[in-house]
């Protein structure tokens, strides 16, 4: 019989509430940082929500002479442009700031630039986005975000006790806040990617602490005189085999993409990598704790509703 | 409890099958599968413009301007009308923003102006204060009616523009209130077309007024009626730099029924054909204008003012101008596929080249193979046996998945193959909650069979948790996510649903099966 190869055997008794409150420093200091970041350097906006003119070009024959090219499109005054290295030698990616003229001032701009580059160059992409798109696109993106989290909240809150709604709010919004903060420290671009990236992450971690959410409320029924501080840290312990595993396939995944992906996923990839990592330790240190000081009721009757749903369908 | 109807056996198996199935066309190239019987599933998934290459173009009709340009069209009649009920007015009409402004001078008779006005037309709102201010607007419901048909009719005529450029599968699909989504796969130069989408292509024939000079006209004697617009013709080639002309239209481009690029003289002209209508209107107009200028004006501009030198009766006729080959071809296909109803903006560009596309599908795919084998080891490594089955499980969500998008004929995006790998990551999760549940049982001492049943009836409801809370983040993208995102979305959405039958029916359906013939003595967890 194929036995497992590495196995976790005993339940590890770890004291995590030991580390709570430095959890709670860092994590305040991490947040702080990243709001302070955000409102003072503020985020490397890409062309999907600030507007402006991308082009992805490839120098045929290679590689590309990046000095030159720029001296070529800051002659035709169209704002600062921005050029990079993308990927391969040959590949460079050029970035111009959103142009006046309303919308249609940025389509001018790109006959501009393919004007002055000439030929031997192979347009790979293409993206213009105008003034009035980009700000569109920031509004649904801001609202996706916090109905994401008030969605999720409601179903934390329909399915335990109000106290784990909370918790787990908040630990969602630390995740959403400090991967912001990367994005603001690095400079790294903030584009529809990253966004699709942030709400995977909440989608992610709220699942990690509903995971362990579920133990607590178990061992709140199963040890009525246990003092709730055990309790946190039995049900940290006893899920801590399944976090370390989910964290690691899921990491395993995103790794590949990064590696892998290309340099269009990359932004993707490494906001991801970070919201799992981010994600699992606020699991443990915010999601958890916090429950400890706003403890839900154990004199209440618990919600059934789960042992019943589960009992029911897994009915042969 | 671990025991499975011979119902829910075959359904398990045959929805896995299914899967297998459907997802199969996706190997093949569109060529092999057309060498296929016809009884096989053919469906692939539909690639999205960055993996397939082509060009997205997100417009904009400017439903405003073509109100004001309707506004415009009943000043005049507002004139008349307040003419024949003898109502003296002062100021205007004039258009001014989205309504046409005018004031009554006696302010007793603002009654009786509202009373004209109102027989003009049931979808404008009159209103006349009683110092005599007059505001004439339309009422909403026109609005949303006119706003609705501008729009529909600019999706008609840019797939005729588009059709007759040769593009192959254009999506041409209404966005919102005015907005006009224009997806064209394999088409990695977008210029012309966008050319070719930015133009009105409005075309009139108005009369030159030679009473005037352009000169005096601009200086303030222009003669009541009349416009000045500028000229397309090329300098030096005795044509002006602008023009005087009557603002009333003899024939619009709306009347004609074919146009040609063709050549005079060895010059690129268009020719033109009207129908029956046109072709009446156009000849009495010419018959009653002989040796008289008349402007061809196109967007507001005079492409050239020939001179009348005998009634065109014909119904057909040339334009030339300053054209060059290309030019005239493109005019000739503006007026065949007719005039928008209003101008049309572009706010959003996308253009992915054919080679970047394949160059993201092969990184996408090198990223999802490496990430499965890795997480499929792992799951060996750290599960045995039971390892085995969740990676088997595993295999047959990714073809579910794949069955699905081909089937539902979801676009499949960069992001998208990103949400497969993510998503190839967190389907094991289930896994690792049932079997770690499996063996926490098992350490308190329960039996073999209790601990298999409480690992998958305790883990179901957490998997359950966990798995709504990532539908409602995917279903959220979907709904307020653009383009690629929305296929990140989707990808994610259904693999979050395929990832909750395969992780628990087919895994359990498999331990199940291994206990009824191996009948082991233990777990190997």
């Amino acid at each position: 019989m194929m036995r497992p190869l590495i196995v976790i055997r005993r339940v590890p008794k770890i004291d995590f509430m030991r580390w709570h409150r430095l959890g709670f420093a860092f994590s305040i200091l991490l947040g702080a940082v990243s709001i302070g970041l955000f409102g003072t350097v503020g985020l490397n906006y890409g062309i999907d929500f600030k507007g402006g003119v991308l082009v992805e070009a490839r120098v045929n024959p290679g590689p590309a002479d990046l000095a030159a090219m720029r001296a070529k499109i800051d002659g035709l005054h169209i704002g600062e442009a921005s050029l990079q290295g993308f990927g391969s030698p040959n590949d460079v990616l050029i970035r111009l700031p959103q142009q006046g003229g309303g919308d249609a001032g940025q389509e001018k701009a790109i006959t501009l630039v393919k004007q002055a580059l000439g030929e031997g160059i192979d347009y790979r992409r293409v993206e213009v986005v105008g003034p009035s798109v980009g700000a569109e696109l920031i509004r649904a993106g801001a609202l996706a975000t916090v109905l994401a989290l008030v969605a999720i909240l409601i179903y934390i809150w329909f399915r335990f006790e109000w106290q784990f709604g909370v918790g787990a709010t908040i630990s969602t919004i630390h995740d959403v806040v400090t991967t912001i903060g990367l994005f603001a420290i690095f400079q790294l671009e903030f584009n529809l990617t990253t966004l699709a990236a942030i709400l995977t992450i909440a989608g992610y971690s709220i699942n990690d602490t509903v995971v362990i959410y579920d133990r607590v409320r178990e061992a709140m029924r199963k040890y009525r005189t246990m003092p709730f501080r055990d309790l946190i840290n039995l049900a940290l312990n006893e899920t801590l085999s399944r976090t370390i595993l989910t964290v690691s396939t899921v990491a395993l995944a995103v790794l590949s993409l990064l590696i892998f992906g290309g340099e269009v996923l990359k932004g993707f990839s490494i906001a991801m990598l970070w919201g799992i990592v981010i994600g699992t330790y606020s699991s443990l240190f915010i999601a958890a704790p916090i429950i400890y000081y706003i403890q839900p009721n154990r004199r209440a009757p618990a919600r059934e509703g789960r042992e019943d749903a589960s009992a029911e369908s897994s009915r042969p | 409890m671990l025991y499975f109807a011979q119902w829910k056996v075959l359904l398990i198996l045959g929805l896995c099958a299914l899967g297998v199935l459907f997802s199969l066309p996706n190997l093949f190239t569109p060529a092999q599968l057309a060498w296929l019987p016809q009884s096989v599933p053919h469906k692939q998934v539909s690639l999205g413009l960055d993996l397939r290459g082509g060009s997205y173009l997100l417009l904009e009709v400017d439903v405003a301007a073509a109100q004001r340009e309707r506004l415009n069209g009943i000043v005049d009649s507002v004139r008349k009308a307040l003419l024949d009920e003898k109502i003296k007015y002062a100021g205007g009409p004039n258009v001014e923003g989205d309504a046409i402004v005018f004031k009554v001078s006696e302010p007793d008779r603002t009654e009786d102006a509202k009373k004209a006005l109102a027989k003009l037309d049931p979808d404008l709102a009159v209103d006349v204060a009683p110092d005599g201010a007059g505001k004439i607007q339309f009422n909403p419901q026109a609005l949303d009616a006119r706003r609705s048909q501008a729009v529909e009719q600019s999706i008609e005529i840019i797939r005729r523009r588009i059709d007759e450029t040769g593009t192959k599968e254009p999506t041409i699909q209404r966005e919102g209130k005015d907005r006009i989504l224009v997806q064209l796969p394999g088409l990695d130069n977008p210029e012309h077309v966008k050319a070719l989408l930015g133009k009105t292509a409005k075309l009139t024939f108005q009369l030159v007024d030679s009473s005037v000079t352009v000169e005096e006209a601009r200086r303030g004697h222009m003669p009541p009626g009349d416009e000045v617009l500028p000229s397309e013709e090329r300098a030096g080639r005795g044509g002006q730099s602008a023009y005087l002309v009557r603002r009333r239209v003899m024939v619009g481009g709306d009347t004609l029924t074919d146009a040609q690029a063709t050549f005079q003289n060895n010059e690129p002209v268009v020719s033109f054909r009207f129908d029956t209508a046109g072709a009446k209107r156009f000849g009495d107009a010419t018959k009653e204008n002989v040796g008289k200028p008349f402007a061809i004006v196109l967007d507001n501009k005079v492409i050239s003012a020939p001179v009348i030198r005998e009634p065109i009766l014909g119904g057909s006729g040339i334009i030339s101008g300053s054209f060059t080959v290309q030019s005239a071809s493109d005019l000739a296909l503006l007026l065949r596929a007719g005039a928008l109803p209003a101008p049309i903006t572009i706010l959003e560009e996308r253009t992915v080249g054919p080679d970047l596309g394949a160059d993201s599908i092969h990184a996408g795919a090198v990223a999802s193979i490496v990430g499965v084998v890795l997480v499929v080891i792992f799951m060996f490594l750290f599960y045995g046996l039971f390892g085995i089955f969740a990676d088997i499980a595993l295999f047959f969500n990714l073809c579910l998945m794949l069955a699905s998008l081909s089937l539902l004929g979801a676009t499949l995006t960069l992001p998208g193959i990103a949400g497969i790998a993510l998503t190839m990551g967190m389907a094991v999760d289930a896994n690792v909650l049932i079997y770690e549940r499996i063996r926490e049982e098992m350490r308190s001492g329960r039996s073999m069979l209790s601990s298999l049943d409480a690992g998958f009836t305790r883990a179901f409801g957490t998997i359950l948790d966990s798995h709504v809370t990532t539908l409602v983040a995917g279903m959220l993208l979907y709904w307020l996510g653009s383009g690629p995102i929305k296929g990140f979305a989707v990808t994610l959405s259904i693999g979050v649903l395929t990832s909750l039958f395969s992780a628990i029916l087919v895994t359990r359906l498999q331990i199940v099966t291994w206990l009824r013939q191996w009948k082991p003595k233990e777990i190997p967890l």
